[in-house]
């Protein structure tokens, strides 16, 4: 499998060309494996908190209810039922999304291909909500006209393309 | 949620079980967070070896003419285009913690050549779109969170993740030219 090989050689060519480049590869390393440290920091209180209600949600057959609701729906465009969780929290919260995310993998396998929607999912779309929030919010714009319609059905295109892709590829 | 849950739990009779999901959550996730740990350091220092070393800015100015087609009604150089190109080359290498201080600076020159101060201008919808589907092409978080739970491959999803940002982000596109002929303002 060439995808395999697809990490090292990114992994070997960007380092060659710092060195190419005259930058300083391993003290510029650990000054960004620092930052990563700090990220993980900063967004593990989430991922635990939403590990947590996704549990108690899951464990008292909450979860089973909500899905049952939203079957009907989901069936329509074939989104599994696995991710729903996922998908909910994805518009409203990065850092919960990547929680709940991980609870899927966990529960679905982080190699199958729920599992890989999912990823996929969580890699290809931003936390709309927040976004718009923060930008909008930054300037003082109030009427935000098409955007939150247009990124929603962005949004869902990508989640359909996910899905579709997905199954192209890995079935 | 979790009101909800206890709720629930209580309603069906298995509020021992809960207790023990609380505790086992607790376990699971901190298992989580040191695997992602590792990973995190891993990608967050060879992405600053790529910042450093021009790479990122070579890429910028790879797609720069694509971004230029995308926002055709502002003007072609100049601190908007810059501020957004660099937005989009950040979130390309999953560096969300310079893609929004640029994104904010991105929407604030927008927000200069916008006439109708409160209204959001064409440009910027679209700049949004763009936003809600960064196309990744180092989804680092993700794949460091697929590695810390034991994949065979987590780089597996690179590359649909990169097809499906961009299908979102054409129809997102399209989404918003098909609003701008009603709308007109800007």
């Amino acid at each position: 499998m060439l995808v395999v090989l697809v990490i090292p050689f990114l992994l070997l060519f960007i380092f060659s060309y710092g060195q190419i480049k005259g930058v300083k590869v391993y003290d510029t390393f650990i000054e960004g494996a620092k930052e990563g440290m700090m990220i993980t920091l900063r967004i593990f209180p989430y991922i635990l908190a939403m590990l947590l209600a996704v549990n108690m949600l899951r464990t008292s057959q909450g979860l089973d209810l909500i899905i049952y609701i939203l079957r009907p729906i989901t069936k329509l465009i074939s989104i599994p039922d696995e991710i729903l969780p996922f998908l909910m929290m994805k518009p409203l919260s990065g850092s919960g999304a990547l929680g709940i995310l991980a609870d899927t993998l966990k529960k679905t396998g982080v190699d199958s291909l729920v599992g890989i929607i999912a990823s996929t999912i969580m890699s290809s779309t931003e936390t709309i909500f927040y976004t718009i929030t923060v930008y909008y919010g930054s300037i003082g714009v109030k009427n935000i006209r098409h955007t939150l319609i247009a990124a929603l059905v962005a949004d869902l295109a990508g989640i359909m393309a996910a899905i579709i892709i997905c199954r192209m590829l890995f079935v | 949620m979790i009101a909800f849950a206890i709720a629930f739990a209580t309603a069906n009779g298995n509020l021992e079980i809960l207790n023990k999901e609380i505790f086992a959550s607790l376990k699971s996730s901190l298992e989580l967070a040191l695997g992602l740990l590792g990973s995190m350091m891993l990608w967050g220092g060879t992405i600053k070896v790529a910042e450093k070393s021009g790479m990122i800015k070579k890429l910028g100015k790879l797609i720069g003419p694509i971004i230029r087609l995308i926002f055709h009604d502002i003007p072609k150089e100049g601190e908007a285009i810059g501020s957004i190109t660099m937005n989009i080359t950040s979130n390309m290498f999953g560096l969300g913690n310079a893609a929004t201080p640029m994104g904010l600076k991105a929407i604030s020159e927008l927000q200069k050549l916008n006439n109708n101060k409160i209204t959001a201008s064409n440009a910027m919808c679209r700049f949004l779109v763009i936003n809600s589907a960064p196309i990744c092409i180092m989804p680092s978080t993700v794949i460091s969170i697929r590695a810390s739970l034991g994949s065979n491959n987590p780089g597996i999803v690179i590359l649909p993740s990169i097809i499906v940002s961009i299908i979102a982000i054409i129809t997102g596109l399209i989404c918003c030219r098909i609003f701008e002929g009603k709308g007109g303002i800007c």
